[in-house]
């Protein structure tokens, strides 16, 4: 019983970052159609970038605020310099440049940074909190999900109560009905890989303390679950991601710890399989699909 | 052949002049002219394949003029969505083009979050207040297309009817100053058709100027000032909804003809 509770709320830790890393995919999905396979590069660059900050100052918060600028930079050059050029007519265009776009990054943090792991610290402690004698998550699992829930409601309230948001939604949904109606398309899908970014950069900026260590690889695991997870969601759906992001850390938390941390990926992948028979669109997902 | 129902002391709200659009070989419209007035309402109508989308999407800048010129208050009509809603024309969509997913209201506001200089928020700093404008201008509209208990609702779960009348709020959320209505009457019913010709004159009584292509012949009876009838591309005749109805090449062309006829005439 102790190791369950134990179990659950280190699950929903790991799982606040999933569902942060899934939502960064459905923002980027929603704004330009793109399953992004370069997510997971993208966000660990702001990573070396806030490592950098954090060595060279001593601060954890300058290096997390640098790692939002940066990841928000990026996404707004990558889809400017770069997807914006990607021929829109063949789905599977943009995917070869996004894993393109992988191999050049991971290589030039490599060649950068060289490809061990580096020791990221966390800005506080990772020793499990007891109450009542059961052992429960640490003070940074308990950051994480307040950082986790902070970003997921503020970005609600960007998308659903505001007027930016409305334009993006509509530029999501209909983007040539919203260009006749005046919302500036384009512009809008900058934006969502703007956002898409800065929000992958902070979900990897968050577990790269709890794993090995920083590597140019760091993310790749979390792109993967959180990528099944924005599927099971329904890859359109916000509110999919959400919760599949934390019953996808669960999962992964209870067979990790009754198992074996190599049944974790299998254990996700039959979760996605049979979510997929059963509900190809996923669970969350619209029924319509997009318009004009 | 020109209409012109106004004083030449200032411009006409909406001028066609010689406007001819081709599409490769074919001449969908040829050499049309004519104005439409402020708070004016003026219908063109004609057979299918005579050419009125063609003139309204030339209207929107939607398909390019080879000849001819589209003035808007004067000046040149913009091509651009924006630069349209911000010249104070507006347009309901083919298909009516609503965001199913987004609830009536978020569909009416839409086109005021966009970057027309005549939305209501640009007018007074501040976000909050902005967006309240905004707000307040939509819910109006609404009410005023009797939708105001609708504005939670995604519009994909209305009825047809009622998803007609929240296109037709979200061409007037931005007040324009020029309408055009692309076969508004289409699908409706009798009590419908009532209602959008009420809408119309109201609008039009506003002082806005409407412009509506429609095959729908007792609508347009009743809500146009004026009609302007085109055949192959051509117009054969213009004037007010009763002297149309006597010209004698409209009554060959299209209103006298019995439909059986038409149909076999149309394939000889």
């Amino acid at each position: 019983m102790e190791r369950l509770v134990f179990l659950l709320s280190t699950g929903l830790a790991r799982g606040a970052v999933l569902a942060l890393f899934a939502l960064s995919l459905v923002i980027v999905y929603r704004a330009a159609r793109v399953v992004n396979f370069a997510q997971a590069a993208l966000a660990v660059v702001p990573v070396y970038v806030a490592f950098a900050i954090t060595s060279a100052t001593g601060s954890y918060w300058l290096g997390l605020a640098a790692a939002l600028a940066t990841g928000a930079l990026l996404g707004t050059v990558v889809e400017r310099r770069l997807m914006r050029l990607v021929p829109q007519d063949n789905p599977l265009a943009g995917i070869i440049v996004a894993i393109g776009l992988v191999m050049v990054l991971q290589a030039g943090l490599a060649i950068a940074f060289g490809p061990d792991h580096r020791p990221v610290h966390a800005p506080f402690p990772q020793r499990p909190l007891e109450v009542g004698g059961v052992g429960l998550m640490s003070p940074y699992d308990l950051f994480v999900l307040v950082v986790a829930a902070v970003v997921m409601g503020g970005l609600a309230l960007l998308f659903n109560r505001t007027s930016l948001g409305l334009q993006l939604r509509a530029a999501a949904f209909a983007p040539e009905t919203s260009r006749l109606l005046g919302v500036r398309v384009p512009r809008m899908v900058t934006l969502g890989w703007t956002l898409s970014i800065a929000t992958a950069a902070l979900a990897a900026l968050l577990l790269v303390p709890t794993g090995l260590g920083l590597d140019p690889h760091a993310a790749d695991v979390l792109f993967v679950n959180a990528f099944a997870a924005a599927v099971v969601g329904g890859l359109d759906s916000p509110a999919g991601a959400l919760v599949a992001g934390l019953s996808v850390g669960v999962l992964v938390a209870l067979v990790t710890g009754y198992a074996s941390a190599a049944a974790a990926p299998p254990a996700v992948l039959a979760l996605l399989t049979v979510v997929l028979l059963v509900r190809p669109q996923g669970l969350f997902a619209a029924r319509e699909a997009r318009t004009a | 052949m020109t209409t012109q129902s106004r004083t030449a002391d200032s411009p006409p709200r909406l001028e066609v002049s010689g406007l001819t659009v081709t599409f490769g070989g074919l001449t969908a419209v040829d050499d049309v002219s004519f104005t439409v007035g402020d708070g004016e309402t003026v219908a063109l109508i004609g057979p299918n394949g005579a050419g009125k989308t063609t003139v309204f999407n030339a209207v929107c800048g939607l398909v390019r003029a080879r000849r001819g010129q589209v003035r808007v208050d004067g000046a040149p009509a913009p091509s651009s969505a924006t630069g349209l809603l911000g010249a104070g024309v507006s347009r309901t969509l083919q298909g009516l083009g609503l965001f199913d997913r987004l609830t009536v209201l978020e569909n009416v506001l839409v086109p005021l979050t966009g970057t027309s200089p005549r939305r209501p928020r640009r007018r007074t700093p501040g976000g909050s207040r902005a967006r309240a404008l905004g707000l307040d201008t939509a819910r109006e509209t609404l009410a005023a297309l009797g939708l105001g208990d609708l504005a939670a609702v995604p519009a994909g779960t209305l009825p047809y009817p009622e998803r007609k009348r929240v296109a037709l709020a979200r061409a007037l959320v931005t007040r324009p100053r020029l309408l055009l209505l692309d076969e508004p009457a289409g699908g409706l019913g009798p009590a419908d058709i009532d209602r959008l010709a009420g809408t119309v004159r109201d609008v039009s009584g506003a002082g806005c100027s409407v412009l509506l292509v429609e095959h729908h012949v007792d609508f347009v009876t009743d809500v146009a000032d004026r009609v302007v009838v085109l055949d192959f591309g051509h117009v054969i005749a213009a004037g007010t909804p009763d002297e149309v109805r006597r010209d004698p090449a409209v009554e060959e062309a299209y209103l006298g003809v019995p439909a059986g006829t038409g149909a076999s005439e149309e394939t000889a």
